[in-house]
């Protein structure tokens, strides 16, 4: 009998917070199975955020630092500065890179800082009790958007993919999604790249990871998947939007 | 076709089916009455001869309570 899948060692034993089916637990087995298989462990620091992931450090195995809310990037420009030869990486939900962030993330992009961003789109705010995100979607109910987002009031979903596509020192963007084994699979493609390009010292990589909330989405954690399908990856198209020619 | 096992750690589990939507033989159930300590009803396999070892159900676990192997059995024309 040979191992097809064995839990990866770039993860703690400690068990997550997270509630049941919650994506947030594939996303980081992701990252560190890639790192993993690089055998890049020891060789990288995480920045972990504020939101449900906020207690990522505890369960990633690897070194590791916690940030005020939105400041990942900045933190993570910072230790880049100091260490200009570890793999460097933000995990940030959308409340945290989307809203309360967005300065940060723009500008580590715009000065193409050689870090990595994970970005957890889960079209709400979760830790906090399911307030509406920027990536909320129109009609979507929240605790703050009770009879679903209104255009009229809060504008449309903000698509972060595209926005950091646009500036030059963003040199590697990709868009996926976490609703199914065929798109976990091709995550982990685009994470593993996205560590290429920082291996290679090629500038900004940012993939964003549509990911579930079952639970501040008020439907099962199998719903919350076809809830994805049906309605997030129409809006959020999943793809790569810009790769150096190095990691093709 | 290629013979899998399928094996949980049944402490890990928080009940969420995940695993038990994607599995392409569709074995892959809740127990109906064990509870883990923390409360779940822990998915189990109900058929393991049926396993492929494809392991959709581990790559799709958010929680690592899936391990699976595979072993060559001869080719059928399954
Ligand atoms: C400066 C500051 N403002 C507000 C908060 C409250 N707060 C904590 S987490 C969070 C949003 C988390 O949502 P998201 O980033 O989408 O992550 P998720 O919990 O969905 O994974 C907010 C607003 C805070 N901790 N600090
Ligand atoms: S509230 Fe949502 S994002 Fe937070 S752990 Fe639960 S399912 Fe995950
Ligand atoms: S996916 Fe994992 S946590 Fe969810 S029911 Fe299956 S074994 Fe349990």
């Amino acid at each position: 009998m040979k191992p097809v899948f064995e839990y990866t060692r770039g993860m703690l034993p400690e068990e997550t917070t997270y509630c049941p089916g919650c994506t947030h637990g594939i996303a980081h087995r992701l990252i560190m199975e890639a790192l993993d298989e690089k055998g890049l462990l020891g060789e990288t620091i995480g920045v972990a955020p504020i939101g449900c992931s906020i207690l990522a450090h505890h369960y990633m195995n690897i070194d590791m630092c916690e940030s005020t809310h939105g400041r990942a990037p900045a933190i993570a420009t910072g230790i880049r500065r100091v260490h200009p030869d570890k793999i460097v990486f933000t995990y940030q939900g959308d409340g945290d890179l989307a809203s309360i962030g967005t300065g940060e993330i723009v500008h580590a992009a715009h000065r193409g800082e050689r870090i990595t961003s994970f970005f957890i789109n889960n079209a709400i705010y979760g830790m906090t009790g399911g307030q509406m995100a920027p990536t909320s979607l129109l009609g979507q109910k929240t605790t703050t958007s009770m009879d679903g987002r209104m255009q009229e009031l809060s504008g449309k979903p903000l698509r972060m993919a595209e926005l950091i596509a646009t500036i030059d020192g963003a040199v590697f963007v990709e868009r996926v999604s976490l609703d199914s084994p065929g798109n976990v699979r091709k995550a982990k493609k685009a994470i593993r790249k996205a560590i290429e390009v920082q291996e290679k010292k090629l500038g900004f990589g940012f993939v964003e990871i549509l990911s579930s909330c079952a639970t501040n989405w008020g439907v099962t954690p199998v719903k919350a998947l076809e809830w994805m399908r049906e309605n997030m990856i129409p809006y959020y198209p999943l793809g790569n939007l810009k790769s150096p020619e190095e990691v093709k | 076709m290629a013979k899998g096992l399928v094996k949980f750690n049944e402490e890990r589990c928080k009940g969420c089916e995940l695993c038990v939507s994607v599995c392409p033989k569709k074995i892959v159930m809740l127990h109906e009455t064990k509870l883990n300590s923390k409360g779940y009803h822990p998915a189990c396999v109900i058929d393991i001869d049926s396993c492929i070892g494809c392991a959709n159900c581990a790559v799709m676990c958010p929680d690592g309570a899936i391990s699976v192997y595979q072993e060559d059995v001869e080719k059928s024309d399954e």
